[in-house]
């Protein structure tokens, strides 16, 4: 049953190269996408953190900014 | 109706569907899988090189499915001037780069054992090629310009010329002698393939494209971050 799914029939090569460069290529670009989310958000904690009191509650006060801090490390402080 | 997408609403959705697309592609790909390489027969032609068909296939309908919306929203982007709209092209534009090279790649080791040749320029798999030069070029007009006008218009432009050959694509193997096989699934006309085959196809095909949602909502939520940070530097 393993020989079988592993050689198919004499096509296993081809069968499987195309399987692990469709899923390898998932994984790439997954964690490329990941890893450039994960960096814009520590660069906006990092800005938030370093904002003065005044300009914190100016961007509380803003919409948008109301809708991203509850997904930051900033949303802890 | 255009405020269903205000970032600010979609931000709270993104966050909410990401870890619940990222759970069920990976059920939906692992049942995907199992039907495709163990569950589903070897073809009576093509034995078991026929299960590169459940890579290649919803690939291929996926980069194809993407080029189209974002060629339809590029027209909203020129008519409306809708800046949210051409947010959406440009995170939905990685996914489909990656399934139509993905096409191109298992199009070409399903040629080998098939046709006994990598590659032929045949009008489908040329006019596939075009497809991911018209992807390519549309990531790069945002790479190459740091006015976002600029890449706005540009990147528009050539998904909206690209929109010319989508069809081309489809029908190629009709219009043209080709080395590749007319269309076994239709929506329109009676599907040829069995449901044997049919079952892990659309199995595959639904994997493939929660995994383009989930590649979506990360790279939106990511430009979402990015044009916030801009507005941080600005207060």
């Amino acid at each position: 049953m393993i020989n079988e799914i592993l050689f198919m029939n004499g096509y296993g090569a081809y069968v499987w190269s195309s399987f692990i460069f469709t899923l390898s290529s998932f994984f790439i670009l997954y964690s490329a996408i990941k890893l450039q989310l994960v960096k814009e958000q520590k660069k906006f904690d990092m800005k938030f953190r370093n904002l003065s009191s005044e300009k914190v509650e100016l961007a509380k006060k803003q919409e948008t900014y109301r809708e991203l801090l509850p997904n930051t490390s900033v949303s802890k402080i | 109706m255009l405020n269903y997408f205000n970032p600010n609403n979609i931000l709270v959705i993104i966050n909410r569907l990401r870890k619940f697309v990222f759970a069920l592609f990976i059920i939906v790909l692992l049942i995907g899988l199992f039907e495709a390489l163990v569950l589903s027969p070897e073809d009576y032609k093509q034995s078991d090189s026929v299960r590169i068909m459940y890579v290649h296939v919803p690939s291929a309908w996926i980069s194809l499915g993407i080029f189209s919306l974002i060629s339809i929203l590029s027209f909203g982007i020129l008519i409306f001037k809708n800046k949210n709209f051409s947010l959406i092209t440009k995170s939905l534009a990685p996914s489909g780069f990656l399934f139509n090279v993905i096409a191109l790649v298992t199009g070409s080791i399903w040629g080998r054992p098939t046709w006994g040749t990598w590659w032929a320029w045949d009008a489908r798999i040329t006019s596939m090629l075009l497809l991911a030069i018209f992807y390519l070029m549309f990531i790069l007009s945002w790479r190459i310009t740091d006015d976002t006008d600029k890449a706005i218009k540009a990147s528009s432009v050539i998904a909206i010329i690209g929109l010319i050959n989508v069809p081309i694509v489809k029908f190629s193997v009709d219009w043209w002698s080709t080395l590749h096989q007319p269309a076994s699934v239709n929506l329109l006309k009676d599907t040829t393939i069995h449901s044997s085959m049919l079952v892990p196809l659309v199995i595959m095909t639904a994997a493939f494209a929660l995994f383009s949602l989930l590649i979506f909502l990360m790279k939106y939520n990511t430009e979402l971050i990015k044009i916030k940070n801009k507005g941080l530097d600005r207060l």
